[in-house]
Formats: C-alpha cells, sequence, structure tokens
C-alpha cells in the first residue's frame, strides 16, 4: 500500500512535470547535471535542502567537512581530477563568508565549480537579519558569475545558466545564492540544459589565420620553446601538445598549474618555469627565438621581471581567455582560442624539426642544476633528512601513478620540482592564490574523486595546522588520503625570505608544534614520525600500504631552502642556484 | 603616463549588479570614472552604460576586456573623443539679482545657446548642453552673478561606426543556431 505521502507525490505528477519544492528542485537539477558528489556543511538557511537530501542520498553523495572553506577545497580538488563541476554546499551568512578563500582560490586557477549559498528569507534581506550577508556583493570579484534566486520557479534556469557557465570558456567559480522562501516553496519543475547565452559565447570561431601565421614562425624557428599551462589540461589538449612538441621537436616548459600536462621523463621536456623553477627553461627563456605559450597567463611568478623576459623571442599565445592576451607581455601574434582546437589545426601545419643544438642547451643546463642542486636535495650525502628526498622517494615509490597534492610554499615547490608526472591531471595544487590549508581538505576531494589512485598529500607543518580540523572528515567517511607532513618547525617559505632579504630575522616564521602522532591517534588515523634517513623508506612504504589513511610526520632539515630561485624583480635569466 | 580621456560605450542585458561588476574592474587599477550614465538602448531590453575614463591606451584596452568578459556584457566599445559624438548637459541656479544686470541674459541666450527653464524672483534656473568645456564657459560666465547651485550630467554618447548592436546581436543569435546540441564538458 502507498503512503499518503507518496500518493500525494503521484498526485501532483501532471502534464509530464511535477510541483516540487525549491529545495528539492535544488537537488533535482544536480542529478539532471551528472553530479553525484557534494560537499557542504549545513545551518539555518539551508536546511531544507539538507532535508529534501536524505531522500536523495543513493544519488548524491554529501560529504560534511568541518569547515566550509574545507568544503570549498575538497570540492575544488574533486573538480580537477575527475574534471566535473565542484559541487559546494554552504548556509547564509558566515557559511557564506567562509568559502570565500575557496572561491577565491578556484576562480585564479580556473576551476569549474557552483556554490550554492541559502540566504535569509526575502523579505529580511537588507535589514541585517540574523545571518545575513550580501555574498552576492562580498563574492562578486571572485566569482566568474553569481546570482541570487528569490523565488522557486527561478531555480530551474539560474542553475542551468550557472552550470553552463562554470564549465565552458575559461571555466570557474559561479554561486548561487537561494533565500530560505524560495526553497519551501512549490514550482512545477521542468529542465533542460543551458548551452546558449546571446551575452556570453564559449566557442569563438577558429583563428584559422593566425593559426597559418604561427606554423610559419615555428617553422623558422631556430630555437622555439613551448610554454604549456593549466590551458592543456583544461581543454584535454596533453596528446595534441605531445604531437606537436615531437613533430616540431620543440622543448616544453610547464607552468605550475601546467606540471602533469607533459611527461616529466619525455626528452623533450624542459622543467618547470617560474620563481623556483628549473634552470634550463628559466635561463633560456631569454636566449629563445620564439615562445609558443599554449593555455598559460604570464604571471608574475613565471615572467619575474616583465621589462627583461623574453626579449630576444617573438611570442605566440594560445589562449582562450581574451583578456589575459597582451595583459603581462606584450605578444607577437594572439589565438584567442581553445588550446586543443589551435594545436589540432596547427599540427598538420608545421613541419618535422630538428633542434638538436638548442636541445643540447637545455641538457647542459640540466647537468649543472642536477649537479648543484638537484642530487644534493633528492640523494642527499648525509645530514638531516631533505624535502626533495621524501618526495622523489614517494615519486619512485608510486611509479607516477599516484595524484599529487600539495599546500603551499616549500613543500609546494618542492613537488612541482621533484614528483615525476606521467598522468594528466595528477597534481593537485593551489597556484595563483597560494592558500595555506588548501593541501588537507584537497587531498579529501582528490581521493572522493579518484577513489583507485593512491593520493598522497604533501603538507608543512603551518599549513596542516590551518585546515587540521578536516582530519575529522577523514574519519569520519575513512578516506584513504596518505598524508605528508614534511616538518621543519617553520613557516618555511617566509623562513625562506626571512633567510635570503631580511637579514635572517625570523619574525614569527618559528612554530611550536603539537604532537600530530598523538593528533591523528584522536582521529583514528595510523601515524608515525620519522626523523632517520635509515627509516624513511620503510615508513613511507607502510603509510603507502596502509589500506585506509595514514599521517607520516617527517622531521626535515629546519633551515633548508628551496633553490634555484629567481630573487623578486629578477630577470628569469638571473635564477640563481646556490645561496651563502 | 600618457593618460587621455576615453569613452567607453558598454551594451549589457537589463541585470542587476552590472555596474557593481564595472567598477570593481576600474578600482582594481585604480582608474577614476569621470562620469556615468546609464539608460535602455535602442534594443529593448539592452542597457548602455556610457562611462567616461581618463587613462593609458594600453590600461583601457585591459579594462575593456575584463568589461567583455562579464557574462552579461554583450559588447563594449572604446572611444576617443574625437570618435564619437556625445554632449553632456548642465542646470545652473543663479540668483535673480545678480542676472538682471546688463545684457547678461541675452549673452546667456545667444552665445551659449543656454535655455531658461524657471524665473522665480529669488533665482532662475538655466539650462546648458555641451561639452564639458563650454558648459564650464558658462559657469565662469554666471558665478559673479552667485551661482546657487550646478549640476552636470554624465556624458551621453553616439558612435560614428555603420555596424550597430543589433547587427551584432544577429551575429550572435546566429552562432546559437549553428551551436550543435549539449556543449563539451570541462574535459
Amino acid at each position: 500500500m502507498k503512503t499518503k505521502k507518496e500518493k500525494e507525490k503521484v498526485a501532483e505528477k501532471t502534464n509530464g512535470h511535477e510541483t516540487i519544492t525549491g529545495a528539492e528542485a535544488i537537488l533535482r537539477v544536480l542529478v539532471e547535471e551528472g553530479v553525484d558528489t557534494i560537499f557542504g556543511y549545513p545551518g539555518g538557511a539551508i536546511m531544507p535542502v539538507y532535508d529534501k537530501l536524505l531522500d536523495y542520498q543513493d544519488q548524491l553523495h554529501h560529504f560534511l567537512t568541518r569547515h566550509e572553506q574545507g568544503a570549498a577545497h575538497a570540492a575544488q580538488a574533486y573538480a580537477m581530477v575527475t574534471g566535473k563541476p565542484g559541487i559546494c554546499f554552504a548556509t547564509s551568512g558566515p557559511g557564506a563568508t567562509n568559502l570565500i578563500t575557496g572561491i577565491a582560490n578556484a576562480y585564479l586557477d580556473s576551476v569549474p565549480m557552483v556554490f550554492i549559498t541559502a540566504q535569509v528569507v526575502s523579505n529580511l534581506i537588507g535589514t541585517d537579519a540574523f545571518q545575513e550577508t550580501d555574498i552576492i556583493g562580498v563574492s562578486m570579484p571572485v566569482t566568474k558569475w553569481n546570482a541570487q534566486v528569490k523565488k522557486a520557479k527561478d531555480i530551474p534556469e539560474t542553475l542551468a545558466k550557472a552550470f553552463f557557465i562554470a564549465r565552458t570558456g575559461r571555466p570557474g567559480p559561479v554561486l548561487i545564492d537561494i533565500t530560505k522562501d524560495a526553497q519551501f516553496e512549490k514550482l512545477d519543475f521542468r529542465y533542460s540544459k543551458c548551452n546558449y547565452l546571446r551575452s556570453y559565447n564559449p566557442d569563438l570561431p577558429l583563428r584559422t589565420r593566425a593559426i597559418e601565421s604561427a606554423a610559419i614562425m615555428i617553422n623558422h624557428a631556430e630555437k622555439p620553446l613551448i610554454l604549456a599551462g593549466h590551458g592543456v589540461l583544461i581543454s584535454g589538449a596533453e596528446k595534441e601538445l605531445l604531437q606537436f612538441a615531437e613533430k616540431a621537436e620543440i622543448p616544453v616548459a610547464l607552468t605550475l598549474l601546467g606540471l602533469s600536462a607533459f611527461p616529466t621523463a619525455h626528452r623533450l621536456y624542459a622543467g618547470f618555469v617560474g620563481m623556483h623553477g628549473n634552470y634550463a627553461p628559466n635561463l633560456l627563456t631569454n636566449e629563445a627565438d620564439l615562445i609558443i605559450a599554449v593555455g598559460m597567463r604570464f604571471d608574475d611568478r613565471v615572467t619575474g621581471n616583465l621589462k627583461k623576459y623574453a626579449k630576444n623571442a617573438r611570442i605566440i599565445h594560445i589562449e582562450i581567455d581574451e583578456a589575459e592576451i597582451n595583459k603581462n607581455v606584450t605578444v607577437d601574434l594572439e589565438i584567442n582560442n581553445d588550446a586543443r582546437d589551435v594545436l589540432r589545426h596547427l599540427i598538420p601545419l608545421v613541419n618535422k624539426g630538428t633542434h638538436e643544438n638548442w636541445i643540447r642547451e637545455f641538457r647542459i643546463l640540466d647537468r649543472t642544476e642536477s649537479e648543484k642542486v638537484i642530487k644534493p636535495e633528492t640523494v642527499p650525502a648525509g645530514g638531516e633528512i631533505k624535502m626533495g628526498e621524501v618526495i622523489s622517494l614517494v615519486s619512485e615509490l608510486t611509479k607516477g601513478d599516484a595524484i599529487a597534492v600539495t599546500d603551499v610554499g616549500q613543500n609546494q615547490m618542492s613537488v612541482a620540482r621533484y614528483f615525476k608526472f606521467s598522468n594528466p591531471n595528477s597534481l593537485v595544487t593551489s597556484g595563483g592564490m597560494g592558500t595555506m590549508g588548501f593541501g588537507l581538505p584537497a587531498s579529501i576531494g582528490a581521493k572522493v574523486g579518484k577513489p583507485e589512485k593512491q593520493v598522497v598529500a604533501f603538507i608543512g607543518d603551518g599549513g596542516f595546522q590551518m585546515t587540521i580540523q578536516e582530519l575529522g572528515t577523514i574519519l569520519h567517511y575513512g578516506i584513504a588520503v596518505k598524508l605528508i607532513i614534511l616538518n621543519n618547525g617553520f613557516l618555511g617559505m617566509v623562513r625562506q625570505w626571512q633567510d635570503m632579504f631580511f637579514s635572517k630575522r625570523y619574525a614569527s616564521t618559528e612554530l611550536v608544534n603539537p604532537d600530530f602522532v598523538t593528533i591523528a591517534g584522536a582521529y583514528g588515523i595510523p601515524a608515525k614520525t620519522v626523523s632517520e634517513r635509515e627509516d624513511l623508506k620503510d615508513s613511507v612504504k607502510e603509510m603507502l600500504d596502509a589500506e585506509g589513511p595514514f599521517i607520516l610526520d617527517v622531521r626535515i632539515d629546519r633551515e633548508a631552502n628551496v633553490l634555484p630561485m629567481i630573487e623578486p624583480g629578477a630577470s628569469v635569466s638571473e635564477v640563481t642556484l646556490t645561496y651563502k | 603616463m600618457n593618460t587621455q580621456e576615453f569613452t567607453i560605450s558598454l551594451f549589457s542585458e537589463d541585470h542587476i549588479g552590472i555596474m557593481n561588476q564595472i567598477t570593481i574592474i576600474l578600482t582594481r587599477r585604480q582608474i577614476n570614472i569621470e562620469s556615468i550614465t546609464a539608460s535602455e538602448s535602442a534594443v529593448k531590453g539592452v542597457q548602455i552604460l556610457t562611462l567616461v575614463v581618463r587613462t593609458t591606451p594600453e590600461m583601457v584596452q585591459k579594462v575593456v576586456k575584463q568589461m567583455q568578459k562579464i557574462v552579461e556584457v554583450l559588447k563594449v566599445f572604446v572611444h576617443t573623443s574625437d570618435e564619437i559624438i556625445y554632449q553632456e548637459l548642465a542646470l545652473y541656479k543663479v540668483r535673480t539679482t545678480g542676472l538682471m544686470s546688463g545684457n547678461l541674459i541675452d549673452r546667456i541666450v545667444r552665445d551659449h545657446n543656454a535655455r531658461i527653464l524657471e524665473v522665480h524672483p529669488e533665482f532662475m534656473v538655466i539650462e546648458r548642453t555641451g561639452h564639458k568645456s563650454q558648459i564650464n564657459d558658462l559657469l565662469h560666465l554666471l558665478e559673479p552673478c552667485g551661482v546657487l547651485q550646478f549640476v552636470r550630467s554624465g556624458r551621453v554618447a553616439i558612435t560614428r561606426q555603420v555596424k550597430e548592436l543589433n547587427a551584432y546581436l544577429e551575429e550572435m543569435d546566429q552562432a546559437n543556431r549553428q551551436r550543435p546540441g549539449d556543449p563539451e564538458s570541462f574535459n
């Protein structure tokens, strides 16, 4: 026999549409958009949505984090490893404002995300009601788009637009703020996906003539260099990048967010560019006669001093976001299109090339960097454990199949330098924003998105404590992440700058830390401290072999600096290999 | 820095918050808005904002590209003052006694193409349209008489280009008709 509730539901189904509440409509849209995972945190204004979520548990898996910021970072990491938009729920007021760091982080790193925040009842908006924040105003500078919904009937269309905008063009976070009364109100639910907005056209006509010009420039270049960024991963152009580089025989350097778009072990891999990047690609940026920039935005951490950047090169900029072209670096040829579309069209137009002498220049500089920096860092003769050797060991033991997650600072730069990537989208890091505290919640999102993968997070002792409460989320859902605390008892990167540029005055960078193993124990997470080199390999193996989560607290060289470095204000060709 | 005056004409969907987004873009780049006006355009439902800013040619291109990125923005044009036909409107409230001396009213009406909107024993209200310099000239002329209030509108501008917004809108709709099915996912 049908319950009263079910009968009501059937009665409401008329003419191919149903009458449901706004709260349920939100969940129905998510299902229609192929969402199955949500990260979030409830509160007063969003209670109708959470209540309905109980009825959708088999279709929508909600992960309750321990702070909204954690939910935002986890959802971003989920999006980065799956390619699907990250979904995040929060309540009004503090719930919504706690998301802001996470939203800004996703905005700077072009990650598709849909944030759904609840708002106070519509007639209270503007009255400084309890837990009311103007989240539309607050989030405007850090979202690709945002909108407020006060009527249940507007929910499907607004959310359809939100998904369309978040994942097309240059992806980014969108925020939809829905009042509590709109969640309770009923509507006739009908849904169709959005694929067109008059004022927003992400499908740009292919600039074929510009691509033809690019081919001519490439075919005549003697010292060409490809600088590839996150856009390659976003457009899924890794294969095309490989084909293009191999056919024209051009070295490929990657930005931080571009890492894993090209295999680290490939003979044409030139290295990672930027402030702590590899020696050869930084130095040779100023030797190149042609730079082909693909899906990257000439961030200041990549270019160093713009007045002395790539002055010998003509620059081709392949970029989907027109506002990034000629923003920091004036280019000679702009191709305002999707990276994959351009590379597909370009490959047949370029000649088979040989740049043997040019590539040899990279290898010579690589040897210098290897002798002076990489070997002492990854296979040190003695002394305390080095950050680089831990990362290099994990990379070796996971055979390039793991997803590396980082926090921000020395740990992040060392992963970028020493982890060997072979699969696309296998690095999750906070690039543009440089958000400390990103790593721990991001590892949760990465593991939820790719449960079959080993997810290893490298986090400093400072950043670990910024979002340490997310250990509760790991406990709650038994998320099998492997967390390595690269513990030097300092806010390492700031200390490095104090060492190098502030006469070694260590202002507020030394930490008094808790015993991380005891903390892990309280959360039921197996953990271990390693301070001796001879224990390192076995401990890492033990961590990797553990079925559930594991925390490895590695005591590393307290005052080591990440090198090479392009000092602030210096040119890419003034990269220093040694300090002191 | 080589700054000059630019008039930005921005066409957008009628959506709450566009002005806010534009000011965010300009504020980040420390660009002051010299004047701003908003109205509905010749196309129903399409809003036009006219902004006057003073900055470098390079910077204006950068901020215009940022404005063009706003989802609801249809099209942004940027022009130097000699590329457009523009007007501003000003109202002057002047002491009646001050104005009654000599042939001042005659000069105001004839030489400055001004209109008298209201006459009151205490004050008169005068209207003048023109460029900023012309409006200022009249202000200087009236100052000895005692200007009680003075207000100038933002710039309104018409572009000289032949291709009108309608043509752009049609192109946008054309692109829609050619679009196959659902958009590709993020990957």
